[in-house]
């Protein structure tokens, strides 16, 4: 039985590294950036954040002053059982919220959409997000925090398979020269998109593709892999940089993910996680030892199953 | 440790700042300030510019420089507040009660994220000798946190929230932020989009429009959504 206590623990302190530590895999990426961009004005942006991810370290004082939304990604082994239930875990991930919002702290972001109400602590109603996914072995649980930008970067659109792979190219290009203009997407951001599935979908899956894979891994289908270096390219040769000042820094990594979708249909979404990509991930087994990571390995063969049943030695 | 501006020039002002200190700014300049800024958004707006209440404090004397910000604050038992880290966000969005905001406030420098439109500048600005810095990067945080020296005041933080509500705020090498607006009413990021624009013909020579449309939708790349 995996203790209620330690969940909590836990998570409040996945909000805080979430919201302090760069992952090392972002912060490589941007560095390799750094190398390239040759905009003066972009590389002067990069070289900023670069200081102020140490700022951020050092202090112990969050990177981004805008919260975002922060969010809670769930995955359970199959025999995972937590003191309390699915119901005291999530008042567990309640409470982190919110006591990490006044420790840390974290700006209060989350209000009611129409009559603003602001309980100060980043917790309403459906709020945090909170998704779950399973894994068929294991008593564990691993806990993923995100503090996922809540304003722009973000689009969907209908596409269908006579626009082909140039639609989902210039949907792309659409998305990156909307936002990206003045910086809005707080790009070089992790581009993730969500190819297919119904409309809600498709907008979980891009926003899980640039959330919680790491840059430099690659879609297990070649073909998508290949897809998502030739976009990584096209997003980085618009001519604009940080901050849409000219330059070649929109894109540190582009992450795909597929959905079954509609048979006349081709739907995508496109997410950007910023400069401030901030997310943590930890392990949590019954006997209460805890192991930290910020990959949070979310996107598994089980995950991206096909067939009716699961099996394992065929989908390896 | 200020990030090193390389070839941009560097220039450290008084907050309040003196008019004539900003007619020496150019786009794309670094900035750093010192002294006196206070944060107002559309909380703030709404109150003073559309509900007409007054000021709780004298802004005038007080300090011009308006930071379009909500910090990530804790106020304490003890009514402290512990600040940590502070960013911009989207000016653009404050457009309708900016003018107004100028005449109320006699604010000279509004600090943000990315700028307001140029009809903004040649409108409300430049009749006022007032100019617009841009956070960097969106944003650095923590860097900014670092400047704050001291939480002078809070107003209105029961009515309108952390986010929301009147931070004044001693600051000190308080940065980076970059010119994107000077005294003229030119645009750092209308120059940039210009540049950038030459190029995305080409970008999407061979490519067709979506099969579905959606309504509102331009084909001219040199528009913006804002």
């Amino acid at each position: 039985m995996i203790p209620i206590k330690t969940v909590e623990e836990v998570a409040e302190n996945l909000m805080e590294r979430a919201a302090i530590d760069i992952p090392e895999d972002y912060l490589g990426g941007l560095e390799e950036m750094a190398e390239r961009e040759e905009g003066e004005l972009a590389s002067f942006v990069i070289r900023a954040m670069i200081e102020n991810y140490r700022a951020a370290s050092d202090d112990r004082r969050a990177m981004c002053g805008d919260t975002g939304v922060p969010r809670w990604y769930v995955k359970m082994g199959n025999e995972a059982a937590v003191e309390d239930g699915p119901v005291g875990l999530e008042g567990a991930l309640r409470r982190a919220t919110a006591q990490a919002t006044a420790a840390v702290p974290l700006r209060p972001n989350r209000v009611h959409p129409l009559w603003r109400t602001d309980h100060g602590n980043n917790v309403g109603i459906n709020a945090p997000e909170i998704e779950y996914a399973y894994e068929p072995d294991g008593a564990w649980i691993d806990l993923t925090a995100v503090h996922k930008g809540g304003l722009f970067g973000t689009d969907y659109r209908m596409l269908f398979p006579g626009d082909g792979i140039d639609g989902i190219r210039r949907f792309l290009i659409d998305s990156l020269v909307a936002f990206g203009r003045r910086g809005l997407a707080c790009q070089p951001a992790i581009i993730g998109i969500g190819l297919g599935g119904s409309k809600d979908i498709c907008m979980v899956l891009g926003k899980q593709a640039a959330c919680l894979r790491i840059v430099g891994d690659r879609n297990p289908d070649p073909r998508i892999a290949e897809l998502e270096l030739e976009l990584t390219e096209l997003g980085n040769s618009i001519g604009m940089g940080a901050m849409g000042f000219a330059g070649n820094s929109m894109v540190i990594d582009c992450h795909i993910e597929a959905g079954y979708c509609h048979t006349g249909a081709m739907p995508m979404s496109v997410h950007a996680f910023c400069l401030a990509s901030r997310r943590a991930t930890a392990r949590i087994q019954p006997d209460g030892s805890v192991c930290l990571r910020t990959d949070p390995q979310w996107f598994t063969p089980y995950k991206r199953r096909e067939t009716v049943e699961w099996q394992p030695t065929a989908e390896n | 440790m200020a990030a090193d501006s390389g070839k941009l020039k560097e220039v450290r002002l008084r907050a309040p700042v003196d008019p004539a200190a900003l007619g020496e700014l150019r786009i794309g300049e670094v900035v750093y300030l010192d002294g006196v800024v206070y944060t107002a958004r559309e909380g703030v707006y709404k109150k003073v510019v559309e509900e007409g209440c007054d000021l709780p404090l004298d802004l005038a004397a007080l300090s011009n420089v308006n930071f379009h910000c909500s910090p990530a604050a804790t106020v304490n038992d003890d009514g402290g507040y512990t600040m940590g880290a502070v960013s911009a966000t989207a000016s653009f969005r404050f457009s309708k009660w900016i003018e107004r905001w100028f005449d109320i406030s006699g604010a000279k420098m509004i600090i943000g994220k990315g700028g307001m439109s140029a009809a903004d500048y040649r409108r409300c600005f430049v009749p006022r000798g007032a100019v617009y810095l841009t956070t960097v990067g969106y944003g650095t945080g923590a860097l900014l946190g670092r400047g704050v020296k001291r939480v002078r005041e809070v107003h209105w933080i029961r009515e309108l929230g952390i986010a929301h509500a009147l931070w004044v705020l001693e600051v000190e090498k308080f940065g980076p932020f970059i010119v994107e607006s000077d005294v003229e009413g030119n645009s750092l990021f209308d120059r940039e989009n210009a540049k950038i624009a030459k190029g995305l013909p080409d970008l999407y020579r061979d490519s067709k429009p979506a099969i579905l449309g959606r309504y509102g939708e331009t084909d001219d790349r040199s528009d913006e959504v804002i």
